[in-house]
């Protein structure tokens, strides 16, 4: 069922990805993510110390989240706790125990899908930092709308729009040398599982899990986007170097 | 001392603390495989719950919940106000949740815990996306005057499953709301009656009514370790197992919310089986 969106994208495109890495100077890693939506993650650490309720055995991730404007509430609160929940089940924790990394994020420009962009500035910025990770973490917005049809990607006018909305995260597919059974989770690949999902508005359980395909099938698309932007930029530094 | 040997099941009570505390996950795991938690309840199971309507007296709905040892204090009180432009015909309603430092001694004074700010969101969120309450009936003069009701829900023992008994709370104490009467003055301005029959101005709402609530949404909060699905976690449990995954369903089976902040792969399979 072909649907009109209002800047004309079809039903499952995403729209145009920009990334780049290392821009600001003094922060051990930085990344900034735009796709209409811009968003900026600095990384400072390991440092030494945990915080006071954090296990000292593993090593301790600390968000901040600045919004563009306004003061800090309860919506920055809760996406500082998602992206820590989602970033420490990314990175090795036991390489580093009992330091604490810290990630800030800026808002620059929110227009629809703020949290997924936040997740992925977030990974390339740790990956800048050279921060040990199991996996990338990518995320996407599904959009449900009230007739049923599921849209990726959504504008701010849109997600007001719809029905519900859905952030998923999703690890990143792997290209790896290692036989094919090792990495599976309970018999399926591991980037079929969910990283993070949060939910917003009323669907029912078959709408969330047609958001689930979708939402897979557009992680693989950004994950070679990831891919061709990481490898890319090192040879250029190699370059240089 | 801290190995696992078949007698350490029998051994005296300290041997079996000690060992709870210095190494949680295995002491779990040596659970798990007997499909058992600690407190004797099987995986699936929740604990016994609990809801005491009209529990303060002075507001005007009020619920006490209790799941476990969880235990949450609702309260709604009612004050008119002007409505906004954008929306003259509807109230307003305002969720605050609190998490004193009685109830956990991970929480001190001055030092607000990181889970309350997120819970008073994800329920504000939940209640007001779910179309429990049509904000329609909180109205009373269009455009001049309608409703505003403060939910407080303060916690009083953190025991696990926040956002579910927080969540019961709230449904139950709206449910147990009853909506005051009130009259329009001389001014032009609102006031409660105070008793039906010497009133001479008329009552703009005849009888304390209680407002009507659709889809009620309910939630269950599980935590997730390997190829085990535990639901209704204990704070203990919560706080050594990474993966916690709420659903939030309303009374006509849609979804509400899911919510699965982090934590390990969820394989597709595992997540048809917790909804």
């Amino acid at each position: 069922m072909e649907v009109d969106r209002e800047d004309g994208r079809s039903q499952n495109q995403l729209r145009p990805l920009a990334c780049s890495r290392n821009i600001l100077h003094r922060a051990h890693g930085s990344a900034s993510w735009s796709q209409d939506t811009k968003v900026l993650a600095a990384v400072y650490g390991p440092k030494a110390g945990t915080k006071k309720n954090e296990n000292p055995e593993k090593a301790c991730i600390e968000v901040i989240w600045k919004p563009k404007t306004g003061q800090i509430g309860k919506p920055e609160k809760e996406y500082e706790m998602i992206l820590k929940r989602t970033l420490e089940s990314v990175c090795i924790l036991t390489v580093n125990p009992n330091t604490t990394t810290s990630i800030i994020v800026q808002v620059v420009n929110d227009d629809g899908a703020l949290l997924p962009s936040a997740i992925n500035a977030a990974c390339m910025a740790l990956v800048d930092a050279g921060i040990p990770m199991k996996h990338l973490a990518v995320a996407v917005c599904c959009c449900v709308a009230k007739s049923g049809y599921v849209i990726l990607d959504p504008t701010k006018l849109e997600e007001q729009k719809m029905k519900a909305f859905a952030y998923l995260v999703f690890p990143n597919s792997v290209h790896s040398v290692l036989p094919e059974g090792s990495l599976r989770v309970e018999g399926e690949p591991i980037e079929n599982g969910i990283i993070t999902s949060v939910t917003h508005g009323i669907m029912s359980v078959d709408d969330y899990f047609y958001c689930l395909e979708r939402g897979r099938a557009a992680s693989v698309k950004l994950s070679d986007f990831l891919r061709r932007n990481l490898q890319q930029q090192s040879t250029d530094s190699s370059k240089a170097g | 001392m801290g190995l696992p040997n078949a007698s350490g099941d029998l051994s005296t009570e300290v041997e079996v603390d000690a060992f709870r505390r210095l190494f949680p996950l295995r002491f779990y795991e040596k659970h798990l495989l007997e499909s058992i938690r600690p407190d004797a309840r099987p995986l699936g199971r929740a604990r016994e719950t609990t809801i005491a309507l009209g529990a303060v007296a002075s507001a005007n709905g009020s619920a006490l919940a209790k799941i476990g040892s969880t235990t949450m204090l609702a309260a709604i009180k009612m004050e008119v106000m002007t409505p906004s432009l954008e929306t003259p015909d509807e109230g307003c309603i305002a969720i605050d949740f609190h998490m004193p430092p009685i109830c956990s001694p991970i929480v001190r004074p001055g030092r607000p815990a990181e889970a309350a700010p997120v819970v008073a969101k994800q329920l504000s969120d939940t209640i007001l996306s779910s179309g429990m309450i049509n904000l329609k009936e909180l109205s009373l003069v269009s455009g001049k005057a309608a409703w505003m009701a403060y939910l407080d829900i303060y916690c009083l023992d953190a025991d696990g499953a926040l956002f579910d008994t927080a969540l019961l709370s709230a449904v139950a104490a709206f449910s147990h709301l009853e909506i005051p009467v009130v009259s329009l003055n001389d001014d032009g301005k609102i006031v409660l009656s105070e008793e039906q029959g010497l009133s001479d101005r008329e009552p703009v709402n005849k009888e304390k009514r209680k407002i009507n609530l659709s889809s009620v949404p309910f939630s269950l909060t599980c935590v997730l370790h390997k190829n085990y699905i535990l639901a209704d976690p204990t704070a203990e449990e919560e706080s050594i197992m990474d993966t916690i995954v709420t659903v939030v369903l309303d009374s006509s089976s849609q979804l509400v919310s899911l919510q699965k902040p982090g934590g390990t792969v969820l394989a597709y399979t595992s997540a048809i089986q917790v909804s």
